[in-house]
């Protein structure tokens, strides 16, 4: 009979109050869920509706105006498309190889105590605050390429448009320093996701490769690099936007010149260094509906690629075999 | 029929001395890339230490900001406001932060994961300039600049960063604590709140740590929130607030040496903050995997 008793009070107050906490706590955490995806949902639609009036006046030409005039009360994208494109080119081309050789280097060459370490050191790279890193460009990159750089290049190579120096300019404010600044950027991202994705490559295959008379090299090539496909290629789109998103390290660096010019070497301006260049001196309602039409651009294209690697990381399931 | 003779040597022939040469080559280079970033980090922190070191002194970490175009003053005012920044962020996403990680480890199910996760996840790769505007439009424009504002934009960047931790830390919790709370009788609860949140605590803090070293090197969210500040020390969370990263961003844009210099010096105390806290969460993180077995 003692078993009957210890029943009833276990459906008694304890019970009720156990009905309550977990009702409690279920509703607590999916709220705070729900603030999420709200949040997300309405960002998007706060940038969006803040746009409208330079989306009703311009519509999508927006996309293809060359003008910046307040007075004139014309606006256009495409050269902070231009720029955005630019830097983000000379920053991939810089950082994917390096990214991935140091991951490389981290998962199949150092010694475990050295793996620590470098490991560390490149993640901190990561921690550098990008107005920190921005300030770095601007007093020291900048004038260090403008110096040794570019003059260099202008002298030798001056007969490609891409690295002629135009009058007035030095190169210390440039779409190349922002490229480089970018890259700086970049690099720790692309080595931390693609050296998670080495060290999961089955040991037994990289083992194989090796049994059958590869150099470390070739199983790299053979094993490492071609089964990590698909994270290597999220990995680099992630690596993307971030240089994508980058404002404020960018618009120390870029020297804000609205133009679209041939030479790396020349000021210019991104998405987002020109919301930030802009934003504080906005004197009409149009130009800070067309600074949010900019912004809306940059969140379609951030969304776009940050789903592209959502995609390509579960429809790979690259973490899932890390686990 | 002869014995087979042995045409294959076993020397190497120019093929393997070319696959060893190749193989040489990108492990020099892999070596060289790691080697070239650490050394980028050095001189980037060589550069601030350098710089910054001469200009920092006593009078200048508890001074009232600069009065333009005069020499003297200090940095208190953007120390003080950056910590209450960063503090009212950490209040608003670490219990934030911690639920959705719950939800999505603990009680999501079917339907309703994908879309928190992808918001979470969207999230993260949100740039700090979009967080900007989105502040700017819902909470500044119209009204005032206010810390408060800023801080909910850090809150965005913290956020997820803090369910990612969490989530990761959830998951290391061994299914047997989970299975035995349940097995004596209790609910979820006090399984949750008694057992699994106590035991992911350090994870939970080192990615704790971790945000607010992010947060408070960010920039763009606050120059649109908290942009425009006096020179006096300020703690009211209602006004702007002056901030180390928006103060070394202007002060890197002027043309005066005398702001350069103030520059470094600031960007000094934040660069040290920063690493010392990002190191500390990184050790942390490392030494808590290595207890839970990863």
């Amino acid at each position: 009979m003692a078993t009957v008793s210890t029943t009833d009070q276990l459906q008694g107050r304890g019970r009720l109050l156990d009905r309550i906490g977990d009702k409690l706590l279920y509703g607590l955490t999916a709220a705070a869920s729900l603030l999420a995806v709200a949040t997300i949902i309405l960002i998007a639609w706060k940038i969006f509706r803040s746009a409208h009036l330079s989306f009703s006046q311009f519509g999508i030409s927006f996309l293809w105006g060359t003008t910046w005039d307040v007075n004139k009360a014309i606006f256009g994208a495409l050269p902070a498309l231009f720029g955005t494109a630019v830097t983000c080119t000379i920053a991939m081309v810089i950082a994917a190889p390096l990214g991935l050789a140091i991951a490389l280097f981290l998962s199949e060459i150092a010694p475990r105590s050295v793996q620590v370490v470098i490991g560390s050191l490149v993640e901190t790279l990561a921690a550098v605050p990008s107005v920190v890193l921005g300030l770095w460009g601007i007093l020291v990159l900048g004038p260090f390429v403008a110096d040794h750089g570019v003059r260099w290049l202008d002298r030798w190579l001056g007969f490609i448009p891409l690295f002629k120096t135009s009058e007035g300019q030095n190169g210390a404010s440039s779409l190349f320093v922002a490229g480089l600044i970018l890259a700086i950027m970049v690099v720790p991202i692309v080595a931390s996701i693609c050296r998670e994705l080495f060290v999961s490559v089955p040991t037994e295959l990289e083992e194989a490769a090796l049994a059958l008379g590869a150099t470390r090299w070739e199983m790299v090539r053979g094993v490492t690099l071609s089964s990590s496909k698909a994270g290597i290629g999220a990995a680099l789109i992630l690596g993307l936007g971030r240089a994508l998103g980058e404002a404020i390290a960018v618009a120390q660096v870029i020297g804000a010149g609205y133009v679209i010019k041939g030479s790396l070497f020349n000021t210019g301006d991104t998405l987002a260094s020109r919301i930030v260049a802009q934003y504080q001196g906005w004197s009409t309602k149009l130009q800070l509906a067309s600074l949010f039409y900019l912004a809306a651009i940059l969140l379609v294209i951030g969304l776009f690629t940050n789903l592209m690697a959502q995609v390509i990381v579960r429809r790979f399931n690259v973490y899932g075999r890390a686990r | 029929m002869a014995a087979v003779e042995p045409t294959i040597t076993l020397r190497g022939d120019g093929h393997t001395r070319r696959r060893k040469i190749a193989n040489r080559l990108a492990e020099a280079m892999a070596t060289l890339a790691a080697v070239l970033a650490v050394a980028v980090l050095a001189v980037v922190v060589l550069a601030v230490a350098k710089r910054g070191a001469s200009e920092l002194s006593w009078t200048f970490l508890t001074s009232d900001l600069p009065v333009p175009f005069t020499p003297g003053g200090g940095i208190a005012p953007l120390i003080v406001g950056s910590a209450i920044l960063v503090g009212i962020a950490t209040l608003i996403a670490l219990p934030l932060g911690v639920c959705i990680a719950v939800f999505l480890e603990e009680f999501a199910s079917g339907w309703l994961r994908p879309p928190v996760q992808l918001a979470v996840d969207l999230m993260t790769g949100l740039p700090s300039v979009i967080i900007g505007v989105f502040i700017f439009s819902l909470l500044v424009y119209g009204h005032a600049q206010s810390a408060v504002a800023g801080s909910i934009g850090l809150a965005i960047v913290m956020l997820p960063l803090i369910t990612r931790s969490t989530q990761e830390v959830l998951r290391l919790v061994p299914s047997a604590q989970r299975e035995g709370a349940y097995a004596l009788g209790a609910s979820r609860w006090r399984t949750v709140v008694g057992i699994i949140l106590p035991s992911s605590l350090g994870g939970i803090l080192t990615g704790t740590v971790l945000a607010i070293a992010r947060a408070a090197g960010e920039t763009a969210p606050l120059l649109f929130a908290t942009g425009i500040f006096g020179s006096a020390l300020g703690f009211n969370p209602f006004h702007a607030l002056p901030n180390m990263p928006v103060q070394i961003f202007i002060w890197s844009e002027s043309g005066d040496p005398e702001d350069q210099k103030r520059a470094w010096a600031t960007a000094l105390v934040l660069l040290v903050f920063v690493l010392i806290a990002s190191l500390a969460g990184r050790i942390a993180l490392l030494a808590s995997r290595r207890k839970l077995g990863r």
